[in-house]
């Protein structure tokens, strides 16, 4: 009998950090279509802070550069990740476990750290602050991620199928284009998805590395709710997180997460 | 022949992992080469700036109280982000892992990690619109309770330990939900069947084995709050001043960059020392 209120008080429990959890997210959803400028309620139905959107250049120039740069991005991290996932998946070799160990610096240490860090040494060599630090920036970032998720799609490769073409007279540009790549595809589609996010939700580093007047939209975003925001600050936020979220979800449909399956 | 051919592997391999580890070379492990060496340096040495090697930043640390009081309210204000993030994840995973089954506790752990993969500053955002006093919070309080109650917390630490559990609980859910899920019901059954009750079995069965997958939570969370700015500035306004808004300063505001990469350089060395303490059991939880 006390296991069934157990169970329903943890279900409880979850429905209260789910509740936690999107809240927030939905009033300030929900505050992007008042029409009041100072958050008044009640609440008055109004699509004006949208479109004052579409005529704020700024903020149209920093969506398009931070669109622009989460897709050179994912590019790069792709490709560069998916490389060498193939090999530290296939081969065996000294230093291995080192260079598996090196992909933790990017993700564990505080972005505020790899930030300040980049901007000096950006300086120090002449390139300084602007759109291709904050690319190379986003890119190590990304790296590490595509890299994990990758490797673990091809943790479920059978390497027997490979051998199997070969006995039947596949060179290994064929095994590689017909076999492997098919295979493995979900696993670059899914860490394509993560370095994107990765990128177009980057706010730390971005922010030290663009320069001002020629920011990303979070570095915009961070500006202006320092500055005093109107919900015009809502709509561009819903916009983001709806993009971001979306992004994630066709991503849970390529990998998931770490989890069971 | 095998020789050869041990030579074309070695050469792949150099091709496809250079580019990647070359970038991040550039990218990570430069930098924070080049932020080692300002972090000695009297001045910003472009330009005609006269400059020298000097410790002085490192003695600014630990001669002016400011920067170390400012790095312990920092850690903190990690901890009790983690603790509050560990005491109500940990039964959200347990459920997650434990009661709910099949489809749904699929769609359940996607709806709980999701948030996680959004924009953070958004996020912290959204709460600077439900916390302001005269805000959401405030007005749906007061028009449920029966007396009047002025609530502001916006601008205090509260506010900021709120958007930062808000921002990182998802972590040690995912960690505390796969350690959980590794635990064999069969093992729970047995302890139930020799009548271990339910306190017994979660704390010399459940606990135990999820340690590891919580611990590893805990670490995910704690190292990036130590290094917040972002959220004590939106959230915390004239309280929000911690370690990170302090090098957030020197790099944006006083341009004081090797004080910056000086106070930078000793937050990343408590940061490594909790990442080598916990190494032995991330490397567990990874397992």
């Amino acid at each position: 009998m006390s296991t069934l209120i157990l169970k329903r008080l943890g279900k409880i429990w979850l429905a209260l950090i789910l509740f936690f959890l999107y809240a927030p997210i939905l009033v300030m959803a929900f505050m992007s279509f008042n029409d009041s400028q100072y958050y008044q309620l009640p609440f008055e139905f109004s699509l004006r802070w949208y479109q004052d959107l579409a005529g704020n250049s700024e903020i149209i120039a920093a969506a398009t550069r931070s669109v622009l740069i989460a897709l050179i991005t994912t590019i790069i991290a792709t490709t560069l990740g998916t490389a060498a996932s193939v090999a530290l998946f296939r081969f065996e070799f000294k230093g291995k476990r080192i260079l598996q160990v090196l992909l933790f610096p990017p993700i564990a240490i505080p972005w505020l750290i790899t930030g300040t860090a980049m901007l000096i040494f950006f300086f120090g060599i002449g390139l300084g602050r602007g759109t291709p630090s904050v690319i190379i920036g986003h890119v190590a970032l990304a790296l590490p991620y595509v890299i994990v998720v990758v490797t673990a799609r091809l943790a479920t490769f059978d390497a027997t199928l490979e051998e199997a073409a070969r006995s039947l007279g596949a060179n290994s540009w064929t095994v590689t284009r017909r076999v492997t790549l098919p295979w493995i595809t979900p696993g670059i589609i899914a860490g394509a998805l993560f370095a994107f996010a990765v990128s177009f939700d980057q706010f730390v580093v971005s922010y030290f590395l663009s320069e001002p007047g020629d920011s990303t939209l979070p570095v915009l975003i961070y500006t202006a709710i320092r500055k005093g925001f109107t919900p015009e600050i809502n709509a561009i936020s819903t916009i983001i997180i709806t993009i971001s979220m979306a992004v994630m979800l066709i991503a849970a449909r390529f990998s998931n997460f770490g989890g069971e399956r | 022949m095998s020789n050869m051919l041990v030579k074309q592997d070695r050469l792949r391999i150099f091709g496809l992992l250079s580019p990647a580890y070359l970038w991040l070379t550039v990218a990570i492990f430069l930098p924070l080469s080049a932020m080692f060496y300002f972090s000695f340096l009297s001045e910003v040495p472009f330009g005609d700036a006269e400059w020298n090697f000097t410790t002085d930043n490192y003695r600014a640390f630990f001669e002016t109280p400011t920067y170390a009081i400012l790095l312990w309210k920092s850690i903190k204000l990690g901890l009790m982000v983690t603790l509050t993030s560990v005491l109500i994840g940990f039964p959200c995973a347990y459920v997650l892992a434990k009661t709910i089954q099949g489809r749904s506790r699929e769609a359940l752990f996607l709806l709980v990690i999701l948030p996680f993969w959004s924009n953070s500053l958004v996020r912290i955002f959204s709460w600077a619109i439900v916390l302001r006093g005269n805000g959401v919070l405030d007005r749906t309080l007061n028009a449920i309770l029966p007396f009047e109650l002025d609530i502001n917390l916006m601008f205090s630490t509260p506010a900021i330990v709120i958007g930062l559990v808000h921002s990182y609980l998802p972590y040690v859910i995912l960690t505390a939900y796969l350690a959980l899920q590794a635990i064999d019901d069969s093992l729970i059954d047995a302890a139930r069947s020799m009548g271990a009750g339910k306190i017994t079995i979660l704390r010399r069965i459940i606990l135990p084995l999820s340690l590891p997958g919580l611990l590893a939570g805990a670490v995910l969370i704690f190292v990036p709050v130590v290094g917040s700015f972002m959220e004590p500035r939106i959230l915390g306004g004239r309280v929000g001043t911690y370690y990170g808004t302090v090098i957030e300063d020197q790099f944006v505001a006083v341009f004081n960059w090797p004080l910056g990469a000086a106070l930078s350089f000793i937050l990343l060395a408590v940061v490594l020392v909790i990442l080598a303490l916990a190494s032995p059991i991330l490397r567990k939880a990874q397992t």
